[in-house]
C-alpha cells in the first residue's frame, strides 16, 4: 500500500467514523425523549461521550486525510468542484452539529441542576428540554448534509 | 487507484453508494448496540436499546451492504474471476462481509433471548454475550473497510 491509499482509507474510515457517531446520537436521541428524570437523563452521558469523541475524530480526520489527498493524488485539486462542495457541506455539517448539541445539552444541565437541589423525580421542564425541536431539526439537517456530502464523494460531480 | 476511481462509469456509482451506505449504517448500529450494552450496568431500558440498536440499524445495513457489494462485485466483473485469482482486498472484505453476517445473526439471535428473559429478571449474561459479539464484529468490519479502501496488494 503506498502512503496515499494509507491517507485514503483512514480518510474513509473518519467518515465511517462520523456517520457511526451520528447514528448512536439518533439512538440517544429516541432513548432521551422518555426520559424525565435527572437519573434518566444523565444515564446517557457516557455513551453521550462515545458518539461525540467517533464524531469529532471522524471530522477532523476527514478533513485532514481528504485535503491531503485533494494535493498529493494526481488528477484532483482542491478548487474542483466537488471537493469545494465537499468542504462547505464539511463546515455546515460541524456548524450546525455543534448547534445541535448545545441544544442537547440544555437537558444535561437541568439535569444536573434538578440532581444538585435533590430533585430526583419527574420534571416537565426536563422532558421538555430533552424533547426539544430544534434540536431534532439540527441533527436531521446535519445527517441530510452527511448524505450529500457521501453522494458527493462517491458520485464526484465534474471530476 | 485513484485514476480508476475517476474514470469509474457513472453506472458502477449507485450500487457503490447502495454497498458504503449499508456497511456505515451497519458500522453505526454496531456502535450503538455495543456502547449501549456496554453503558447499561445492568438496566433492562438500557439493554433493550442496545439490542433494538442491532436488530433496527445493524442488521437492515447488513443487508443493504451485502446486496450492493453483489451489484457492484458483478457490474466491476468480479463474479467471473476464478476463485483464487480475486484481489486480496476483495477476499478480505467478502470474507469478513459473509462471516460476520452469520456472527451478528448469532449475536441478535442470543440477544433476543436475553432480552425475552429481561422479563423474568434474567438475560444479562446473554445480552453482554451480544454485547462482546458486536464489539467483535464492530473491529473486524474497521478492518474490512480498511481494506476495501486502501486495497492492500
Amino acid at each position: 500500500m503506498s502512503f496515499d491509499d494509507w491517507m485514503l482509507a483512514l480518510h474513509v474510515l473518519s467518515a465511517f467514523a462520523v456517520v457511526s457517531g451520528l447514528i448512536l446520537f439518533w439512538v440517544l436521541i429516541v432513548a432521551v425523549r422518555r426520559a424525565d428524570t435527572p437519573e434518566g437523563t444523565l444515564r446517557m452521558g457516557p455513551v453521550t461521550v462515545v458518539a461525540g469523541a467517533a464524531i469529532g475524530i471522524g471530522l477532523g480526520g476527514t478533513i485532514a486525510f481528504g485535503v491531503w489527498l485533494a494535493f498529493s493524488v494526481g488528477g484532483y485539486d482542491i478548487w474542483n468542484g466537488w471537493i469545494v462542495a465537499a468542504l462547505v457541506f464539511w463546515v455546515v455539517a460541524t456548524a450546525l452539529g455543534q448547534r445541535a448539541n448545545t441544544a442537547y445539552m440544555a437537558g444535561t444541565k437541568k439535569a444536573q441542576e434538578l440532581q444538585a437541589a435533590g430533585q430526583t423525580g419527574p420534571s416537565a421542564e426536563l422532558l421538555a428540554l430533552n424533547r426539544t425541536p430544534k434540536g431534532l431539526v439540527l441533527q436531521f439537517v446535519v445527517s441530510i448534509v452527511v448524505l450529500l456530502i457521501l453522494i458527493d464523494m462517491i458520485w464526484k460531480p465534474g471530476a | 487507484m485513484s485514476v480508476i476511481a475517476a474514470i469509474r462509469p457513472d453506472s458502477w456509482n449507485f450500487p457503490l453508494f447502495l454497498h458504503v451506505l449499508g456497511a456505515m449504517i451497519l458500522v453505526g448500529g454496531l456502535l450503538s448496540g455495543a456502547s449501549t450494552l456496554g453503558f447499561a450496568r445492568g438496566d433492562g431500558r438500557f439493554l433493550r436499546l442496545g439490542y433494538w440498536s442491532l436488530l433496527v440499524i445493524s442488521l437492515p445495513g447488513w443487508v443493504l451492504m451485502r446486496i450492493g457489494a453483489g451489484w457492484i462485485s458483478s457490474k466491476e466483473g468480479w463474479d467471473d474471476v476464478p476463485e483464487g485469482l480475486e484481489p486480496r482486498w476483495l477476499s478480505i472484505g467478502g470474507f469478513i462481509a459473509d462471516v460476520g453476517g452469520l456472527v451478528l445473526l448469532v449475536s441478535l439471535i442470543v440477544g433476543g433471548v436475553g432480552v425475552y428473559r429481561l422479563r423474568e429478571g434474567k438475560g444479562s449474561g446473554l445480552l453482554r454475550a451480544t454485547m462482546i459479539l458486536s464489539l467483535v464484529l464492530l473491529v473486524a468490519y474497521l478492518v474490512a473497510v480498511w481494506a476495501m479502501s486502501g486495497k492492500p496488494d
